[in-house]
C-alpha cells in the first residue's frame, strides 16, 4: 500500500529520499457517529407553478413526484405545466416587463433585489436542507457554497441595477425584455440566482423552468419573492421536464433565452432557435483538464485535484475530470490521490461529515455507471475504494482510472460523476496539447510553483476559465462560461450583464 | 494606331498568394454600362476550406504579435488604401458607384482602419477587468480572440461594409475567411493586392469571391470556424445558425433586409471587436 508521505518537502531534488510515514486510516480504526443536520425545510407536500406572483395549479391538473436520492423517498408533488401554462406564464412576464419592471427605476429595480438578497439569507439553513434533500449534494456544500452564493448573486447584480451606464462604457443599455431560462439539477438554487439576478437587474422579466429532478428550492424562492413584494410577472416558474424546456425555449414571446446543460440538448435550441432574431447564452459541457506539473505544492495540488472533481459528486460541469499529470511525479501524485480518496465520507448527504453525496436520479447513476463500465472495457485502470455505501438511494464510490489515453470514452466524454480520468505528459507543449484537444472549452486548471508558466498556460489554454494553484472557485464578480462546444457568453461580473441588454 | 491596354487578370487573395479557384472557374464581371469587365474566381466550398486552412496556419502568429504591433499594421493598410484610393474608386464606380460616393466610400474605409488601428492596445482595457472576489484571490478577466471568423460582405458599400466586417476581427487576433459581395467583388479583389503589401501576415485575412449559395453550407458547417459575422438575407440566416448549432458557432448576423448606414459613427464600435472576442478569467489565490 503506498504511504502517505508526512513531512511536507520540497519536490526538488525529485530523488530525495523520504522516511514513510503510517497512513491514516479514517472510518477503519473508528466509526464516525452520525452528525445529521436538524434544521426544518419547511417543504409543502405539493408545489403549484408560479406564475404572475401567485402559486397556481396546473391546466392540466397534473403533477409529478420530487424525490430524495439518498433514500428515493418522496419529498413533495410538483406541478407538471402544460404549453397553457407556458403560455399563461410568458402573458404574465409580458405585462409586468411592459407595465413594471422594464420602466422601474434601477434605484427601485436594486431594491428588491437587495431585499431578495438579504430574505435568501435569512432563511439559509432552510434552503440548505431542501436543497440537499432533494438534490443529494452534502449539507456542507449547500450550506457552505450554493445557499450563500445564491444571496452573494442577487446581492452583487443588485447593486448594478442604478448603474447601468457603466456595463459598456461609450454606449447606453436598455434591457431585451422578456427572457426564457432552463437550469439543471446540480446547483438548482444557485443556477437559478445566477439566471435570475443579471436578467432582473438589467430590467427583464423571466420564465424560467428548472430541472424536473430539483424544482423546489426555485419554488422555495418563489416564496421569497413574494415576501419581498417583487412585482407579479417578473420572474415566473414553470416546472416538468424535457417537453416543457423545449415549450420554454421555443417560445415566440421571449427576446432572449438562456440555457444551462448539456452540450447535446444546447445543440438542440439553437438548431430549435434558427431563423429567429432571439438572442441567446450557453452553459454547456465540459471535459476540463487539471494540469499537474512537477514543481508543484503536491499536497494542496492533491486537495484541488479532489475538490475539482468529487466537488458535487462530480455533477459539475467545469469539474476538473481529465487530471494531466507530469509523468515524472505520476506515480506519486496517483498515491497520493489514493490514499486521499480512501479518507472521503461517502454517504447521506444530510451528514455533516459527508464529503460525497447522493448521485442526483437513477438516471444519472445508470449513466456514470455505464461510462465507468466502457472505461474498464477499455483496459484503463480503474481504483476505488472499499466504502461502505448506503443501501437505499443512489450513491458511487470516487473513482479514480489511471493510464487512460487521449482517445478512451471516459478522457473524451462528459461523466458527470465522480471519476477522474489521469493522463500523463512530458512537456509544456505537450501538456497545452493534450488539455485543448477536446470539443470543449469551460475550464481549467495548472498547479505549478512558477510563475511565469501560470500565465503562459492561461493563455495558450482554450477554456472560459482558469484556476491556477486553485480550483473549482466561483463569485458573483467573476464571469463564467465556454469556449467551442462548452457554450458562449458568460454569467457573473461586468461582462456576463452585458448579455442581458442590449446596446441603444 | 492606339495601344491595347493590359487588362489585370482577378486572382482572390489567400494565404498571403493570389490565386484562382481551384475548380477553374469564373463568372463575367461587367461595368456599369453592362460591358464585359473581367473574370472573376468563382471559388468553391474546396477553396473555402484551403482559405479555413490558411487561416488557421496564420493565427497563433498573429495573435501573438504584440497589439502595438498589429495597430501598426492596420494603420499600414490603411496607407496603402489611401494611396491608391483612385484605382480604388474606379473598382467602386465599375459598380455604379458616381465618382463622388466612390471616393466618400474609400476615405470612409480609410478612416475605419484607423479607428480600428487605435483600438488595438485599448479594447483590453475598456472590455477587460480585475474582479473583486470575496475570497483571497487574486481574479482577472481578458479577452481572447475567437480564432478564424466567417465573413459574408453584402452588395451595398461592398468595400466600406467588407472592412467594416473584416477591420474589427482582426483587431483582436481573429484571422479571416470572407466571401466578397457577387455582384461587386472587384473592391475586394483591389483589397487584395493592398493586403499584401501592408505588412500583415499571409493567412490573416483572406478575401473569396464567387456565389453565395455555394458557399454558404461550407461556412456554416465548417468546425474550424468558430464564429460568423455579416449581412445575409433571412434564409441564409437560418441556415447559417442551423450548421453552426453542430459546433456550437457564434454567430452575429445582420439582415440583408435592414437598412445598415455603414458611413455612421455607430457602424464602428469596440463592441464590435467584442464579437469576435471570448473571455477568459484567471484565479489565483493571493499568499505568502
Amino acid at each position: 500500500m503506498p504511504a502517505l508521505t508526512a513531512a511536507k518537502k520540497s519536490s526538488r531534488p525529485a530523488a530525495r529520499s523520504v522516511p514513510h510515514a503510517p497512513e491514516l486510516i479514517f472510518g477503519d480504526l473508528w466509526e464516525f457517529d452520525p452528525a445529521p443536520e436538524t434544521a426544518e425545510p419547511k417543504l409543502k407536500s405539493r408545489y403549484d407553478l408560479f406564475i404572475n406572483g401567485q402559486f397556481v395549479a396546473p391546466k392540466g391538473g397534473k403533477y409529478f413526484d420530487s424525490n430524495n436520492p439518498a433514500n428515493e423517498q418522496k419529498l413533495a408533488e410538483i406541478a407538471l405545466a402544460s404549453p397553457a401554462d407556458v403560455d399563461a406564464a410568458y402573458a404574465a412576464a409580458q405585462r409586468a416587463y411592459e407595465g413594471v419592471w422594464g420602466k422601474m427605476p434601477g434605484r427601485e429595480r436594486a431594491k428588491y433585489l437587495f431585499r431578495i438578497a438579504r430574505l435568501l439569507q435569512d432563511r439559509a439553513r432552510e434552503f440548505a436542507v431542501a436543497e440537499t434533500l432533494d438534490g443529494g449534494k452534502p449539507i456542507k456544500e449547500s450550506r457552505d457554497f450554493d445557499v450563500p452564493m445564491a444571496a452573494a448573486h442577487f446581492f452583487y447584480h443588485a447593486g448594478w441595477a442604478d448603474k447601468l451606464d457603466y456595463v459598456a462604457p461609450g454606449r447606453r443599455v436598455a434591457p431585451l425584455g422578456v427572457v426564457g431560462q432552463v437550469i439543471p439539477w446540480n446547483f438548482p438554487l444557485l443556477m437559478c440566482a445566477w439566471k435570475l439576478a443579471p436578467a432582473l437587474a438589467m430590467g427583464n422579466t423571466v420564465v424560467l423552468k428548472p430541472a424536473e429532478t430539483t424544482s423546489i428550492t426555485a419554488l422555495k424562492l418563489a416564496e421569497v419573492f413574494q415576501d419581498a413584494g417583487l412585482p407579479p410577472g417578473v420572474v415566473n416558474f414553470v416546472t416538468g421536464a424535457g417537453e416543457i424546456g423545449a415549450a420554454v425555449m421555443n417560445h415566440p414571446t421571449p427576446a432572449k433565452i438562456a440555457f444551462t446543460g448539456s452540450t447535446e440538448v444546447g445543440k438542440i435550441i439553437m438548431r430549435g432557435l434558427a431563423g429567429t432574431d432571439k438572442k441567446m447564452t450557453m452553459e454547456l459541457g465540459g471535459k476540463a483538464a487539471n494540469i499537474v506539473f512537477d514543481d508543484a505544492p503536491l499536497d494542496q495540488a492533491v486537495e484541488g485535484i479532489i475538490n475539482g472533481i468529487f466537488f458535487n459528486q462530480g455533477h459539475v460541469c467545469c469539474a476538473g475530470s481529465r487530471l494531466l499529470v507530469q509523468e515524472s511525479i505520476a506515480e506519486k501524485v496517483l498515491a497520493k490521490l489514493k490514499t486521499r480518496i480512501r479518507t472521503l465520507r461517502v454517504g447521506d448527504p444530510m451528514d455533516k461529515n459527508t464529503d460525497i453525496g447522493a448521485i442526483n436520479s437513477r438516471e444519472q447513476l445508470d449513466r456514470i455507471t455505464a461510462l465507468v463500465a466502457a472505461g474498464v472495457k477499455e483496459g484503463n485502470a480503474l481504483y476505488q475504494p472499499s466504502c461502505k455505501l448506503p443501501a437505499k438511494g443512489f450513491y458511487f464510490r470516487p473513482t479514480i482510472f489511471s493510464g487512460v489515453s487521449m482517445s478512451s470514452r471516459i478522457a473524451r466524454e462528459e461523466i458527470f460523476g465522480p471519476v477522474l480520468s489521469v493522463l500523463t505528459f512530458r512537456t509544456v507543449d505537450e501538456a497545452i496539447e493534450k488539455a485543448n484537444n477536446t470539443a470543449y472549452g469551460l475550464s481549467a486548471g495548472v498547479w505549478t510553483d512558477k510563475g511565469s508558466r501560470i500565465l503562459k498556460m492561461s493563455t495558450e489554454l482554450k477554456a472560459g476559465v482558469v484556476w491556477a494553484n486553485t480550483y473549482n472557485k466561483f463569485d458573483p464578480t467573476s464571469p463564467f462560461g465556454g469556449y467551442k462546444e462548452s457554450g458562449f457568453g458568460r454569467e457573473g461580473g461586468r461582462q456576463g450583464l452585458l448579455d442581458y441588454c442590449k446596446l441603444v | 494606331m492606339s495601344r491595347l491596354p493590359i487588362t489585370k487578370t482577378p486572382k482572390v487573395y489567400v494565404g498571403g498568394a493570389f490565386i484562382r479557384s481551384e475548380s477553374a472557374r469564373v463568372y463575367p464581371l461587367k461595368d456599369a454600362a453592362g460591358e464585359f469587365y473581367a473574370n472573376i474566381p468563382q471559388c468553391t466550398r474546396k477553396d473555402l476550406r484551403n482559405a479555413v486552412e490558411a487561416a488557421a496556419k496564420a493565427g497563433p502568429g498573429w495573435a501573438k504579435r504584440t497589439a502595438y504591433n498589429r495597430g501598426q499594421i492596420l494603420y499600414r493598410l490603411g496607407e496603402m488604401i489611401e494611396a491608391r484610393a483612385g484605382e480604388m474608386s474606379g473598382a467602386l464606380i465599375l459598380g455604379g458607384a458616381t465618382p463622388t460616393a466612390a471616393a466618400r466610400e474609400v476615405a470612409a474605409s480609410v478612416d475605419r482602419l484607423i479607428y480600428y488601428a487605435g483600438w488595438t492596445d485599448k479594447y483590453e482595457q475598456v472590455l477587460g477587468n480585475v474582479n473583486p472576489v470575496a475570497a483571497p484571490y487574486f481574479n482577472f478577466t481578458v479577452t481572447e480572440p475567437m480564432g478564424i471568423i466567417g465573413v459574408i460582405a453584402p452588395d451595398s458599400a461592398p468595400l466600406l461594409a467588407l472592412i467594416s466586417l473584416v477591420a474589427p476581427a482582426i483587431t483582436s487576433g481573429n484571422t479571416v475567411v470572407a466571401l466578397a459581395s457577387t455582384t461587386q467583388p472587384y473592391p475586394a479583389i483591389l483589397l487584395g493586392e493592398m493586403l499584401a503589401t501592408s505588412d500583415l501576415p499571409g493567412g490573416v485575412v483572406n478575401l473569396l469571391t464567387g456565389f453565395r449559395k455555394e458557399m454558404i453550407p461550407t461556412f456554416a458547417t465548417h468546425t474550424h470556424l468558430r464564429a460568423l459575422s455579416g449581412v445575409v438575407n433571412a434564409e441564409e440566416r437560418k441556415n447559417l445558425a442551423l450548421g453552426a448549432a453542430d459546433s456550437v458557432k457564434r454567430t452575429h448576423l445582420l439582415k440583408t433586409e435592414d437598412k445598415h448606414d455603414w458611413f455612421a459613427d455607430t457602424a464602428q464600435s469596440v463592441y464590435a471587436i467584442r464579437e469576435t472576442l471570448e473571455f477568459k478569467t484567471t484565479w489565483h489565490p493571493v499568499g505568502a
